[in-house]
């Protein structure tokens, strides 16, 4: 049984998972470690920030949103606020992905926002980032969304994402983003 | 003259230190609170405070190896008070924002305040 979790994550390239409740000890205990690894591993300094910064926002952007949900008793799928946390690491590309409920009637704009960012290029990211950093209202946890459009800058690849329906209430939304290694 | 504000770094928040009396203002490390408001909120009030009488020059300078979007607002929050110095002719201000040789991003950072701001802001690229 250990040993199939073992050999499963092995052959998926994955370093880090976790499943369980997002606090903001979690995160930094969780950045503390990736960054602790990262260092152990030799990796390139350009790389490394690059994934750390990856790292911070899309951690934050789950720390974020689930501190907002709000939870009924009754949502039993969703009564411990949990998310899925993984890092992975393949040949070519570091990963993070992360998964959390979302209400479903905030799907469609949380779709085209992601569309919107992956349809730009380099430099249409770069000033869809300034007119937001310029014009967009702070909420009051301090995000300005401008994590997506973060994420992806720093990422330089397209983000990877999925909405999968849980329920009337919620969907299960999933964002990958990955890092070249060179 | 108005007391200085020293803050120690941590691995999550920056080292802050504005002081009016040494002529030495820094924001260094990194910014990667989860609630960067309400760290941002003592600095932003601080620089109220220093505008109602700035030095004749302020040599700000930034150093920063991380920091998260939440962040990113509040330091242009932060700028744009120092703007507003330099261009109401309280005070000249001079920015000076560093980055490591091999950190794109946060030149690019760098670059995206320059083009919002009507300031002096130099890059400068620290070379190891």
């Amino acid at each position: 049984m250990t040993y199939s979790y073992y050999k499963n994550m092995q052959v998926n390239n994955i370093i880090f998972v976790y499943q369980g409740e997002v606090t903001a000890e979690l995160v930094s205990s969780i950045l503390h470690m990736m960054e602790n690894k990262l260092d152990g591993d030799g990796e390139d300094k350009k790389i490394k920030k690059k994934v750390f910064n990856v790292m911070v926002e899309c951690l934050q952007n789950v720390y974020h949103h689930l501190d907002t949900l709000e939870v009924s008793v009754d949502d039993t799928e969703v009564n411990d606020r949990t998310a899925l946390l993984m890092i992975g690491k393949e040949e070519k590309d570091y990963y993070v992905i992360t998964g959390n409920h979302v209400l479903n009637e905030r799907v469609a704009a949380l779709r085209s926002r992601l569309e919107k960012v992956n349809s730009c290029d380099k430099n249409e990211l770069k000033n869809l980032y300034q007119s937001i950093l310029n014009d967009g209202e702070l909420s009051e946890k301090g995000t300005a969304g401008l994590g997506m459009i973060d994420i992806a800058r720093k990422s330089g690849q397209k983000l990877g994402y999925d909405f999968h329906p849980v329920s009337d209430k919620y969907s299960f939304f999933s964002l990958e983003a990955k890092i070249a290694r060179y | 003259m108005l007391e200085a504000l020293k803050i120690e770094p941590t691995h999550k928040t920056p080292k802050v230190y504005l002081d009016p009396k040494e002529n030495h203002f820094e924001v260094s490390g990194r910014s990667i609170p989860e609630d960067s408001v309400g760290f941002y909120k003592r600095i932003l009030d601080w620089i109220d405070e220093y505008a109602n009488q700035p030095n004749p020059e302020t040599e700000f300078k930034f150093e920063l190896e991380y920091f998260n979007t939440s962040s990113s607002k509040n330091i242009l929050e932060l700028l744009k008070k120092l703007e507003k110095i330099h261009l109401e002719g309280k005070g000249k201000i001079h920015i000076t924002w560093y980055y490591d040789e091999d950190d794109e991003d946060m030149e690019e950072t760098g670059e995206d305040y320059k083009a919002l701001l009507n300031v002096p802001l130099d890059l400068i690229m620290k070379v190891y």
